[in-house]
């Protein structure tokens, strides 16, 4: 193929939209599933979010290898770090972990990561990781292609203390949100959500979502349509 | 005394490649940063903006604080080596604490430490890319400095980093003058913050105010500043030629 029909030699990124939420007694994770070569999607059902411990996950965005050994890396270092401690490590070791990568590779690496989980001394926390190696704990924070189309939806609904159902509700409407107007985002939408219990995931394909503005029922067939009994459908 | 250079004992992936890194262009960012010498100290002023390129993306990033008993940091610029600095600040300032002789490292010296760090950098074109300002008091003394990532570096009744070179200075060159009390300071670098707000685009409106004096280091609450734009010549701009702004 030549290198008009979609630029399959182009690096594997994950456009992406990547959500972490903290909410009253734990945190959750969302993000969509897309990962795209140029305008092909290389892979249309990926997992963005990743474990590093029993308690704390990653959720990546940018280019798909960096961010993986990003946390490959982590997750070893933190595995040692466990094993000497005695103890399941926090999550700022864990964000720090991961700053330190970001940071100090700065000129090579291009993935913005959020991290969030749950430790039994701050309870449920979100660290945002952006390109730079900045590192900020924050109540929420987005990332990826995707998240431009979520600042003033989140500026409106983002409250303190929602309960888990309030934050899993509305980390997927944002996700699915961002999906329907960003073209590098897409798919199905997964959770996670990290509390004192344990972790749980969710998966939200795509007809579970809601439809958005512009947006149609889908249906099996054309002629499903002619056949039911609705006025005029073949208008011209 | 530690260097900047010096291999942490780690894995190489954790410490950096000295030869391989070269910050080539900021991502997430800070604005001005405001100070001036009063009566009993410095002040500085910053807002709590970390801007990606053109979107405002975090608007609750402290950008002033205190380094030890005697100093104050304000950072503009990329925030990820803003927060490296700090750490580098916090490794001196234990090490100074460790030597328990009585003596603790004065505003000027933390600045000279800070030039150093800068000026190499940036001779090895691989800068850290901020504009700080440094300010502090000891026995009596009041210092106010400032440096930036290319290691040019001053001492000043007022100084400002970024937009507020161009705005905020000269305000305090026509109002700053020697003893301006508290009250007086908070009010011209409120005044300056404004200006800053209005005209800045990475500006936002949430900032913070720091005082230090020989007591000690005290930083305000995050709060907003009012503005105003109720002039007529703003609800009718082209009354007097229709299709101009």
């Amino acid at each position: 193929m030549d290198a008009k029909a979609g630029d399959l030699d182009a690096p594997h990124s994950m456009g992406t939209t990547i959500i972490g939420v903290t909410y009253n007694g734990g945190v959750v994770l969302g993000a969509d599933s897309r990962t795209s070569t140029g305008m092909y999607v290389a892979n249309r059902a990926s997992d963005k979010i990743t474990q590093l411990t029993d308690n704390v996950y990653l959720c990546r965005s940018g280019s798909a290898a960096d961010s993986q050994i990003v946390s490959d890396y982590v997750r070893y270092f933190l595995h040692q770090h466990t094993i000497q401690l005695g103890q399941p490590a926090t999550v700022k070791i864990a964000a720090n972990l991961v700053r330190l990568l970001s940071y100090n590779n700065k000129n090579m690496l291009q993935t913005g990561l959020i991290i969030g989980g749950w430790d039994k001394y701050e309870g449920g926390k979100i660290f945002g990781i952006p390109l730079g190696g900045t590192i900020l704990e924050l109540p929420f924070a987005i990332g990826g292609s995707g998240s431009s189309y979520l600042y003033g939806f989140f500026d409106q609904v983002w409250k303190e203390g929602m309960t888990r159902e309030e934050a899993e509700q509305l980390v997927v409407k944002a996700v699915s949100l961002a999906i329907a107007r960003d073209g590098a985002s897409g798919g199905v939408v997964r959770t996670v959500t990290i509390n004192s219990e344990g972790v749980t995931r969710k998966f939200y394909p795509g007809d579970t979502l809601p439809l958005w503005h512009e947006e149609l029922e889908p249906q099996n067939s054309l002629l499903d349509i002619l056949s039911a009994p609705s006025p005029d459908p073949m208008v011209s | 005394m530690n260097s900047v250079d010096s291999k942490p004992a780690t894995s190489s992936l954790i410490g950096s490649e000295a030869d391989s890194q070269r910050t080539l262009y900021p991502y997430v960012t800070g604005t001005s940063v405001v100070g001036i010498k009063y009566k009993d100290g410095i002040l500085l002023a910053a807002d709590m903006g970390g801007s990606y390129g053109s979107t405002l993306r975090y608007k609750s990033v402290e950008r002033l604080k205190p380094v030890g008993k005697h100093s104050l940091i304000g950072g503009s610029g990329e925030i990820s080596d803003f927060q490296e600095i700090m750490r580098y600040l916090d490794d001196l300032i234990l090490s100074d604490n460790m030597w328990d002789d009585g003596n603790s490292l004065g505003p000027k010296e933390v600045h000279n430490y800070l030039t150093r760090i800068m000026y190499n950098r940036r001779n090895k074109f691989n800068p850290l890319w901020n504009s700080l300002v440094l300010g502090g008091v000891k026995n009596g003394q009041k210092y106010l400095g400032t440096v930036n990532m290319i290691g040019v570096h001053y001492e000043d009744n007022h100084v400002a980093t970024g937009f507020g070179n161009h705005l905020a200075r000269p305000l305090l060159r026509d109002e700053w003058h020697e003893n301006l009390t508290f009250e007086e300071g908070v009010i011209l670098l409120e005044k300056c913050m404004r200006v800053l707000l209005y005209r800045d685009r990475s500006a936002v409106n949430k900032l913070q105010i720091a005082k230090i004096t020989e007591e000690g280091v005290t930083i305000s609450p995050p709060y907003a500043l009012k503005t105003f734009w109720n002039f007529s010549a703003f609800e009718n701009p082209t009354l007097g030629a229709e299709g101009s702004w």
